[in-house]
């Protein structure tokens, strides 16, 4: 049994692995150097994991490259896996976000982009299809860019249903019970203080939803000021930020494993994107947003840094592992849910996303 | 007779290993260029314009050497025995 972490950074893919149950990592040589991935996921509902990385070359503009053999070859589609059709007339800026879906659903693969769109594949990742009901939304034209670009960045299938719950900065929540053929905005209770009040139906900055081990139905969300959680799949948000240092990040990641258990990565606004202190900490919840424990053991201080939106996630271990990439070139593991953190990698480049997967028999 | 689209180094792989290509001018534009480029070297030619037909924005395309941002861009005519350099801009950091 392996357990793989994989780390896109502003130049570069590395991968870490695990042999001795995520005690100690061995980082590898750097894949599609010099490129950006912003998205990365390991698929390992096939025969063999299967990477997948959205790249932005820079000069020569995005593309999806995958590979089969853990890095050591990679392809791409030669006419692109994701494509605006040409009615459209829009183009690829930017991949954010790649997804499985789950095990019973074979092939298919979410992806989300820049500009605001949503996406499906049925091959792997091969080919993907643009999610036509999201596009043609009538309030996509007031969906505005963020600081990042305007982009789906998070997409939530529910492997139990049609539901599709996406996130996108801005705009907000929005979800489909149809897999993705109607969305609704589902944002209530959630702040903009960007925008005049009352906060609106949509528009919202909302940087990271994850999904709480308890059902499909409880989420959290990481705002542009502001944590939430529903209980509703998003029709109402009630704020979980009490007792957190400050309620401004990117990053929410919940345990896949154990119900209420969810992790924030605090910074101290949006005009000053560093930790709290100057110390990187992870904030961690056992009671669903109800209270949260502080938690650095082998996280340093001195930090003023950030993790991004996709910069921590957990894995299927158990108990939970949680990883934390770091602007600053940093990754750290740990495998107890946050109690103590290893330095799995040091001076890479900007991490803008680490997936981790148990791989191997 | 052809024109000759010379590439820079790290687009070579795209083109089969190299950076010269002899490529019929089609219309007699840039854009046509391309898209006879496209049908060969689709994933060269995503190097160079997106799919929605614009040229990048951190490309450069020269023909004869004149930059065809100041020559009518895809329209810019390109006669038979042209050179046409694609060069990467000065960007990123």
């Amino acid at each position: 049994m392996t357990d793989l972490l994989a780390i896109g950074t502003r130049k570069g893919l590395w991968l870490a692995r695990s042999d001795d149950g995520r005690r100690t990592w061995t980082l590898g040589e750097p894949h599609l150097l010099a490129q950006e991935v912003a998205a990365v996921s390991i698929d390992t509902r096939g025969p063999a994991p299967r990477v997948l990385a959205g790249i932005q070359y820079g000069h020569w503009g995005p593309t999806v490259m995958r590979s089969d053999d853990l890095g050591a070859s990679w392809q791409e589609t030669e006419a692109g896996a994701i494509r605006f059709p040409g009615d459209t007339g829009a183009a690829l800026a930017r991949v954010w976000q790649l997804r499985p879906d789950s095990a019973d659903r074979p092939g298919v693969v979410w992806a989300g982009c820049e500009p605001h769109s949503l996406w499906r594949s049925t091959d792997g990742g091969a080919t993907f299809d643009l999610v036509r009901g999201l596009w043609d939304h009538p309030h996509r034209p007031t969906w505005e860019p963020g600081g990042g670009g305007g982009a789906v960045h998070t997409v939530l299938p529910d492997p139990a249903s049609d539901r599709v719950t996406i996130a996108m900065s801005t705009g907000g929540v929005y979800v489909s019970e149809d897999r993705g053929t109607s969305w609704t905005p589902r944002n209530s209770g959630i702040s903009a203080v960007f925008l005049p009040e009352p906060p609106p139906e949509y528009g919202q900055c909302v940087h990271k939803v994850a999904v709480d081990a308890a059902g499909p139905d409880r989420m959290y969300a990481q705002n542009h000021f502001g944590v939430f959680r529903t209980d509703d799949a998003g029709k109402a948000w009630t704020s979980i930020a009490e007792g957190l240092p400050a309620d401004f990040g990117f990053p929410v990641v919940a345990s896949p494993a154990t119900p209420g258990t969810a992790w924030v990565v605090p910074l101290v606004a949006d005009m000053q994107r560093v930790p709290p202190e100057g110390r990187l900490r992870v904030h961690r919840t056992r009671d669903a947003g109800e209270t949260w424990t502080e938690l650095g053991t082998g996280l340093p201080d001195r930090f003023w840094a950030a993790v991004m939106r996709d910069g921590s996630c957990a894995d299927e271990g158990d108990p939970t592992g949680l990883y934390v990439g770091t602007r600053d070139g940093c990754v750290y593991a740990s495998a107890d849910e946050g109690e103590t953190f290893t330095l799995v990698a040091d001076h890479l480049p900007d991490v803008l996303v680490v997936r981790a997967a148990r791989i191997g028999s | 007779m052809s024109v000759e689209v010379v590439l820079p180094g790290v687009l070579a792989d795209l083109a089969g290993g190299t950076r010269h290509l002899e490529v019929e001018p089609g219309g007699g534009t840039l854009g046509d260029l391309l898209d006879t480029l496209a049908a060969v070297h689709p994933a060269l030619a995503r190097r160079i314009r997106d799919e929605a037909g614009a040229l990048r924005r951190f490309v450069n395309v020269y023909v004869d050497g004149d930059d065809v941002r100041y020559a009518g861009g895809l329209a810019a005519p390109v006669p038979e025995g042209a050179v046409v350099q694609v060069l990467p801009s000065v960007a990123g950091g």
